[in-house]
């Protein structure tokens, strides 16, 4: 009975051995050819054009901004849910589930509407005074990290709650008994244990931030360009398929590296004996 | 007095910071849902918020059949892909979930994150390492190479809301089943499956909404004639941001909707135990 477990798995790891490891593996080696032959003139050729390096800055750049900005208006949503009873609490995780799992392309649209000229934002100001004329917030820097910052807040929301609503609230309680004001059971004991949870929160926002293709795109405008468009560009309008592989890597590094940089962090001695 | 301010001030702004800034985060998370479905139903011409008069007529317009008719086939190519996606999540993912359970810890450990791996890969990534090798084989972009790539890159989403519900089943039950002379295939068919619908229906709730709204791997493995729905909204708001775009939105947005209300129960219990 027990061994028998491998034929009902055989399906999904031929398919996925099959369609993803060996496309993964191929693209990596594809990256280092060039004209049939090995070589690093991908990489050279990306790193030589200084535009290039700005793009690739300004990904990164999009993505701890956008950790920044879901960190700062997640972690208020999260004490929020542990302060609240169990009907309130459903209430916040519906309402993170819905935009959630609405489309992508919607909550972009929806984002063009609000910062156009004829928008809420252009128009209240407006209409406050402190703007003589309609503005447009589309195509700056600000306006696409307001708009990620939407668009990705659940993936952060929940992770903080999937760690709180596994935690029993006598843990404060106790300390509110011994003492400790608010902000000192915010700082010792609820922020500590949020840690894998934000963790894994700003994991999933930059990935998601830094792979954005159209948000980039519509919110970002022609003037913003970052890492997903260039490979779109050389795969679709120029047909440099080996450059594309190559950039494709570098984005899957950048990814990765911010990933192991953030496990550091949380190993970072004043983290780690809470993890 | 001086006292007490410095102990009641911290305790307010506390209060302020989760209970105010905590709802007003709320509120701005689900804001441009709100704003877009009242913006599918402006009566004007251009997208100016908020809507000068009410109306239908954008719903209208996506039913015409010659104005709206790029946009009903995308919606339908959509709708196939996702549909045909869930299926071959479920059977490839529901099978994976039950034979993980019969491993043995340490191996399930080394097995597992092989089957999740393409949720943490970037789709874009994945879509144009697709496509370089289909072109290698000899294939060009297609219909069915779109559905297998959402199936590769989706099915975890179904091994994950299946396996949480198959990794906390009772083994006794099996065993009864067996015990009382039912063959394997007839305990897997009316004991351990009918017990799975939860996961596989919360999966496959996922499948579906992540399939119609992916455009990183529709991008590189859909051809011309397969145009999917939100590479079609994606280019309508590129070209004129057309305002049916918006009603477009409010149909996607009654979907998702319709779907976490009907399964909100299925969801949680799956959610709560991942």
């Amino acid at each position: 009975m027990r061994s028998s477990g491998i034929p009902y798995l055989l399906p999904m790891l031929v398919l996925s051995g099959l369609f993803f490891v060996l496309p993964l593996v191929l693209l990596i080696l594809f990256s280092f050819t060039r004209d049939g032959a090995v070589s690093l003139q991908n990489y050279a050729a990306f790193f030589e054009d200084p535009f290039n390096v700005k793009v690739l800055t300004a990904t990164a750049r999009l993505g701890l901004e956008t950790v920044a900005g879901t960190t700062l208006l997640g972690l208020p949503v999260a004490l929020l849910y542990w302060h609240s009873g169990p009907k309130t609490r459903q209430v916040l995780v519906f309402l993170s589930l819905v935009p959630m799992l609405t489309s992508n392309v919607v909550r972009t649209f929806a984002w063009i509407v609000i910062l156009g000229r004829q928008g809420p934002i252009s128009q209240t100001l407006m209409a406050l005074g402190a703007t003589g004329a309609p503005f447009s917030l589309l195509f700056t820097e600000f306006g696409l990290v307001l708009t990620m910052t939407q668009i990705d807040l659940p993936l952060i929301i929940l992770p903080l709650v999937a760690v709180l609503s596994g935690t029993r609230r006598d843990l404060s309680d106790a300390a509110a008994t011994a003492g400790a004001g608010p902000w000192r059971i915010f700082v010792t004991i609820l922020l500590p244990l949020m840690v894998p949870g934000l963790l894994a929160g700003w994991i999933l926002v930059f990935a998601s931030t830094s792979a954005s293709f159209v948000t980039q795109a519509v919110i970002g405008g022609a003037r913003n360009v970052y890492v997903p468009q260039l490979i779109y560009r050389e795969v679709g309008i120029l047909f440099d398929w080996p450059l594309a592989s190559a950039i494709a890597v570098i984005l899957l590094v950048l990814t990765g590296g911010t990933l192991l940089a953030l496990a550091s962090l949380a190993r970072h001695p004043r983290f780690a004996r809470y993890v | 007095m001086f006292k007490r301010i410095r102990q009641t001030l911290p305790v307010a702004l506390y209060n302020l910071v989760v209970h105010g800034f905590g709802w007003l985060a709320m509120a701005f998370l689900v804001a441009p849902i709100a704003i877009a479905l009242i913006m599918s139903l402006t009566a004007g011409q251009t997208l100016r918020f908020p809507p000068q008069g009410l109306s239908l007529r954008w719903y209208a317009a996506l039913l015409d059949p010659v104005r709206s008719a790029t946009e009903q086939t995308a919606a339908l190519n959509s709708l196939e892909i996702a549909v045909l996606a869930v299926f071959g999540s479920f059977l490839i993912a529901a099978p994976a979930a039950i034979g993980i359970t019969r491993l043995r810890r340490r191996r399930a450990l080394v097995v597992e994150p092989m089957l999740l791996a393409p949720l943490v890969l970037p789709s874009l990534v994945y879509g144009l390492a697709a496509l370089v090798v289909a072109n290698a084989i000899g294939l060009r972009p297609s219909f069915w190479l779109t559905v297998i790539g959402h199936i590769v890159v989706f099915g975890p989403l179904m091994y994950r809301a299946t396996a949480a519900i198959a990794q906390n089943l009772d083994p006794s039950l099996a065993e009864a089943s067996a015990t009382m002379g039912a063959s394997a295939f007839t305990t897997l068919r009316r004991v351990i499956l009918p017990l799975l619908v939860p996961g596989i229906m919360a999966g496959g709730f996922l499948v579906f909404i992540e399939s119609l709204d992916n455009v990183s791997v529709s991008l590189f493995l859909a051809d011309p004639k397969t145009t999917v729905l939100p590479l079609r909204m994606f280019a309508l708001i590129e070209e004129s941001l057309d305002v049916r775009v918006a009603a477009m939105s409010g149909v996607l947005i009654a979907v998702t909707l319709a779907g976490l209300v009907l399964g909100r129960r299925v969801l949680m219990v799956s959610r709560s135990q991942s």
